[in-house]
């Protein structure tokens, strides 16, 4: 059976030229880049070329580029590295209610040790208001803390406008999580004019293992890993020099495709969300309608939860997630669905989809002819759809 | 490696015993939909004996699993009988069920035991239960991952 992949947020399939980039690095030139030796040469050269890679195509200089071990590190190194860095300032950190674990359980480990944060909220859509976080800011604030687009419903936010009220309004540094939308919209830095940016490559067809940090020359933080100079200091250890030098291809590739993927991907992305919407009742899609990245949807199908609706489609061999609690593996429903205002109950049926360059209009249009024999399966067997169906009757 | 056991993933595709029991003689209905798992199972009861089962389930795979494997394992089976199924024999007639999965959907026997109940209860006059609702979890996901 065909594999449909629609969960591109957990795993994108590395692109050929990305391994390529990678190969010489696990054992014909496998030396340490920072030896003075002839072994140290290429390897040096292989991080240069990767910094500079990454630089373009986030708009910044090689040396504002440090290379991490994931999105989550780099989004820890932001936040308990300016919280650490900053602390004699103060100890108030901004953070919105629809952040990725990595930054709320950041800031929550942080909130152990003394540290206080505010959570912003969203409107219906999971758009921060940037006024809310001017009204959030204090004299202690030292970070600001917003994730560009949700990595489950996909709505952008105006980090431009939230930088600028942060700036003008206070010291504090601004980072934004752009993990979910590197590649996928635009992450050029001095644009935005954030101090901190987070990326993945493993996001846009790069390796698995290396994250992305960009860090504004005169931004001050303190390593979370001490040791050596690797990394300008700020990220101690021997570099992972292949899945450097895979990142750095993957940003090559993702600067130099941007347009192109940005057009494969919208069509797809309208067929599945006019072909679920207008095949099923009882069904909402969560996030903005326009202002969302263009390879995720997210929908909330009633009466049903959302594992079952995943073990059944990954039955006809197309890979979704979802937000239910069920899914969760700490059986709680999502947080960014509750921040939006949908009912914990109704989150259960969360069917999370997230698109990539080996998606057709073909799976588009497989998927919307399947789902709703899984849905109707389900719904009748559901309890509450029994009432709802009772309801109805009376 | 799955996650889940093959006997799991057969009961899941294959329910048995799917739907409901008009005029019966016992329902458990228990759950809490902003957990993600109700299970709905309705008794036919004769000679103190489970004549017929059926069920309906809002859940996971391991929810819909562990109710198609208790109506299984009780059909025929006197009431008494019944009521000696727990919810980790009902894992185990699966082949186990992973570990996150073994409090919150597998509650299967506790609503086939609320069905004798309520057939008990109505036998008495005093039925019927309604559905029963368990608690959230609200535990922080912060403090649970320290706990992990």
């Amino acid at each position: 059976m065909k594999i449909i992949n629609f969960d591109h947020f957990a795993a994108t399939k590395m692109r050929q030229e990305v391994k390529d980039a990678m190969e010489p690095y696990f054992i014909s030139e496998y030396g340490n880049p920072q030896s003075i030796h002839t072994l140290g040469d290429e390897p040096r050269e292989a991080l240069s070329k990767a910094r500079l890679q990454a630089a373009e195509l986030l708009n910044a200089s090689s040396n504002e580029v440090i290379f991490t071990g994931s999105g989550s590190e780099s989004n820890n190194l932001a936040i308990k590295g300016t919280a650490f860095a900053r602390m004699d300032k103060g100890r108030h950190i901004i953070v919105s209610k629809i952040e990725h674990f990595s930054v709320l359980n950041a800031v929550k480990s942080l909130a152990k040790l003394g540290f206080e944060f505010s959570e912003v909220p969203v409107d219906k859509y999971g758009t921060v208001d940037p006024q809310e976080v001017k009204n959030a800011l204090r004299k202690d604030t030292i970070l600001v803390t917003i994730g560009q687009a949700s990595n489950e419903i996909g709505t952008i936010q105006d980090i431009k406008e939230i930088a600028k009220v942060v700036h003008e309004n206070s010291a504090a540094y601004m980072h934004t999580d752009a993990n979910t939308s590197c590649g996928f919209t635009e992450t050029d830095v001095k644009e935005l004019g954030v101090d901190m940016l987070s990326a993945a490559p493993h996001r846009f067809y790069g390796p698995k293992g290396v994250g992305l940090f960009y860090l504004k020359k005169g931004i001050r933080i303190m390593p979370l890993i001490d040791g050596g100079i690797q990394e300008f200091g700020r990220r101690a250890g021997t570099e992972n020099v292949p899945a450097i030098a895979g990142a750095g291809a993957a940003c090559e590739l993702a600067k130099k495709e941007f347009k192109d993927r940005i057009s494969h991907l919208l069509p797809i992305q309208k067929a599945i969300k006019d072909g679920v919407l207008n095949s099923l009742d009882e069904v909402y899609l969560n996030g903005h309608p326009e202002k969302r990245l263009p390879n995720n949807l997210n929908f909330v199908v009633k009466y049903i939860e959302g594992e079952s609706m995943l073990m059944w489609l990954n039955n006809n061999g197309i890979m979704v997630a979802s937000g239910s609690a069920c899914t969760s593996k700490i059986l709680k429903s999502s947080h960014v669905l509750n921040a939006i205002g949908v009912d914990a109950a109704l989150a259960q049926g969360s069917l999370l989809i997230s698109l990539g360059e080996d998606n057709t209009i073909e799976d588009a249009e497989y998927f919307v002819k399947e789902l709703p024999a899984v849905v109707k399966k389900l719904r009748e067997m559901s309890p509450l759809y029994e009432e709802v169906m009772k309801g109805n009757k009376k | 490696m799955p996650v889940y056991s093959e006997k799991v993933m057969d009961h899941f595709q294959n329910p048995r015993n799917v739907g409901e029991i008009e005029n019966a003689d016992g329902v458990g209905e228990l759950g809490n939909p902003t957990c993600g798992d109700i299970m709905k199972i309705y008794i036919k009861v004769k000679d103190d004996k489970i004549e017929d089962v059926k069920f309906k389930t809002f859940g996971c795979g391991a929810a819909i699993a562990t109710s198609s494997m208790v109506t299984e394992l009780v059909k025929g089976k006197t009431l008494e009988e019944a009521e000696k199924i727990s919810n980790d024999a009902v894992a185990e007639a699966l082949d186990g069920l992973p570990p996150v999965k073994m409090h919150c959907s597998n509650l299967a026997a506790d609503a086939l035991h609320l069905a004798i109940e309520d057939y008990k209860a109505r036998k008495e006059g005093k039925g019927p239960i309604g559905r029963v609702e368990t608690p959230e979890h609200d535990e922080d996901e912060h403090d649970l991952l320290e706990q992990a």
